[in-house]
């Protein structure tokens, strides 16, 4: 007697979903510390909008692309820390004993961190329009735009997932955040990549996929429908999920030694 | 030696090894055999590889030699069958502190692959059963030490699992919640005849539950047998006197000293283990009185499953703790 695979993964996606939705402390950092950065940095750089070759004549929604990827890294800890501790608790070892593919277990994880995406992009997307922020793209690009965010979201949050069964401690997970910050602070976040004109800073930006994801946000709020940019942005989003899937379900093997 | 009924319902293990990189052998060649619907009591101190047999039987630890079947198959070939006629509830309740008893039930059923209706009704059965029917909607984070251990023993048998195994089920418990885990378990394996594999550190656990009893010590079982028997074996009771008069101390050291070798006793107290056992006792007042020795308090202690550790390994089991290898405390957790 066994549970189908959809069965297991609908479990776990609703165990997670609720973990999520009884954590405060996962949900509001994740939506207020961008929103926050969001504000300093339009009231900070509003001014690099006059620089020749910017392309928008407002900087919130130059800007507004950014609080969508330091939202997403933030899924990186709280699926990666609900991981791990569940490996440090036991937990695991109870789901080991069950029936559970590992399969279901990774995809039932990141429901927590869809969840979470989604919640996150609304909340953004909202509070950028209200304060002034343009959607060129329309309602239809709203949507887009929520569906790249949580591909996006969900992303990172294998990688979150890969981390905790690696090292298996919520704190190695948490050690991971400001790795992944200057990830974002050394990629197009403030300039577009043609106004970075520091050589090495240009370099760097111009290979880190970070900017890449911006710039198929911003092509939704500034340009409308640019579909290269757009089929870049999910093709790095898909990148990073099957690679973190993979270095993942590799680590579960690992981590779970059962027979 | 084995029976069909045994091998489909109990536990057989043969010269079962487990070693750790740059450790100790935490499990040493042990060899054991269950029978179905009996309560095995596995004694030992901290350390002495009580935890990794249980992880190695329940699939979660891969032994580096021997061979044990459970329930009638091997734990290294075949795990998932392993896994499907067992329920396990390992040392420390292993629980979500977010999510309810009833969320809890409804996702181990679940995933144990029961039907819908029968998810509900079992979980609210189990529930009943271990007494949470009325906590089944709080988080589980609001529960008390007795509760979660009672939820853990409910979430063990969604399955109606054949084998049963409990890793220091009662540990930090106050006696109340340890008293009604031992009576469920008790009912259990008499009445739905679950096998019952228990670890324990408690004399008095593995004494009050265990059919028989396998204690365990650095890796190796040091005795085996029913309680009864293993008391038996060392098997001599000790009278403890105490005069009423101190000056007669040395006195009534010289005449217990005729009826066997002295043991351990309260300050005041002389304490003999009687040669000649329980017997002797009427024995040992009148040889006190013709001495004209006035006697305090006397007392016939029986001989406890302690002095049975004691005399197999020369210590006793309160203070034998040794540090538990870290891979096994780590359980499946740990990196292969």
């Amino acid at each position: 007697m066994s549970a189908g695979l959809g069965s297991q993964v609908g479990q776990l996606a609703r165990r997670s979903t609720l973990r999520t939705l009884r954590q405060p402390a996962q949900i509001v950092p994740a939506l207020v510390f961008p929103l926050f950065l969001l504000a300093v940095n339009t009231g900070g750089l509003k001014d690099a909008t006059s620089l020749p070759g910017f392309p928008t004549d407002s900087y919130l929604t130059f800007v507004l692309a950014v609080p969508f990827i330091q939202g997403a890294l933030f899924s990186v800890m709280n699926s990666g820390t609900d991981l791990a501790r569940d490996i440090e608790t036991g937990f695991l070892n109870r789901l080991a004993l069950t029936p559970l593919r590992g399969a279901a277990l990774l995809s039932g994880l990141l429901a927590g961190a869809f969840i979470l995406g989604v919640v996150q992009a609304v909340v953004y997307l909202s509070v950028g329009l209200i304060a002034g922020a343009e959607l060129a793209a329309g309602p239809a690009g709203a949507l887009v735009l929520v569906l790249l965010s949580v591909s996006i979201t969900v992303a990172f949050g294998t990688i979150g997932l890969f981390a905790a069964l690696r090292f298996g401690s919520g704190e190695a997970v948490q050690g991971l955040f400001p790795v992944f910050f200057v990830f974002l602070f050394l990629s197009a976040m403030t300039l577009p990549l043609e106004l970075l004109t520091t050589d090495w800073f240009h370099a760097i930006a111009s290979v880190n996929p970070v900017t890449y994801l911006l710039e198929a946000i911003r092509s939704l709020l500034i340009e409308g429908w640019n579909l290269g940019d757009l089929a870049l942005g999910f093709g790095i989003a898909l990148a990073i999920g099957v690679l973190g899937m993979a270095a993942a379900s590799s680590a579960l093997k690992t981590r779970l030694v059962r027979t | 030696m084995t029976t069909a009924t045994q091998r489909s319902g109990g536990i057989e293990v043969e010269s079962l090894v487990r070693e750790f990189k740059n450790g100790p052998r935490a499990v040493d060649g042990i060899d054991l055999e269950v029978a179905q619907g009996e309560i095995y009591g596995f004694l030992g101190p901290n350390g002495a590889g009580k935890s990794t047999t249980v992880l190695m039987l329940t699939t979660l630890l891969p032994p580096t030699a021997g061979t044990a079947r459970v329930g009638g198959f091997d734990v290294v070939e075949q795990g998932p069958q392993v896994r499907a006629s067992i329920g396990a509830a390992l040392q420390e309740a292993a629980l979500d502190p977010l999510l309810t008893g009833r969320e809890h039930m409804r996702l181990q059923t679940a995933l144990h692959g029961l039907g819908k209706s029968e998810r509900e009704s079992r979980g609210n059965e189990l529930l009943e059963r271990v007494g949470l029917a009325h906590a089944a909607e709080r988080k589980v984070g609001e529960y008390s030490g007795g509760m979660k251990r009672r939820l853990d023993l409910a979430l063990a048998l969604a399955h109606r699992p054949r084998i049963l195994f409990l890793d220091e089920p009662t540990t930090g418990l106050d006696i109340q919640s340890r008293t009604a885990l031992w009576e469920e378990v008790s009912r259990l394996a008499a009445e739905d005849a679950v096998t019952v594999f228990l670890t324990t550190q408690y004399l008095e656990e593995a004494d009050a539950l265990a059919n028989r009893v396998g204690i365990i010590d650095h890796g190796h079982i040091v005795a085996e047998g029913s309680p009864a028997e293993l008391k038996a074996e060392i098997g001599r009771p000790t009278v403890e006197a105490m005069p009423r008069n101190e000056a007669d101390r040395e006195r009534m050291t010289a005449v217990l000293g005729r009826f066997g070798e002295g043991a351990g006793s309260s300050p005041r107290g002389v304490a003999v283990r009687l040669d000649g056992g329980e017997s002797q006792l009427a024995e040992v007042v009148r040889a006190l009185d013709s001495e004209g020795i006035a006697i305090e308090h006397l007392q016939l202690h029986a001989p406890s499953l302690d002095d049975v550790f004691l005399a197999k390994t020369g210590r006793s089991l309160e203070g034998a703790e040794e540090g538990e290898p870290v891979e096994a405390a780590d359980a499946a957790v740990a990196p292969a």
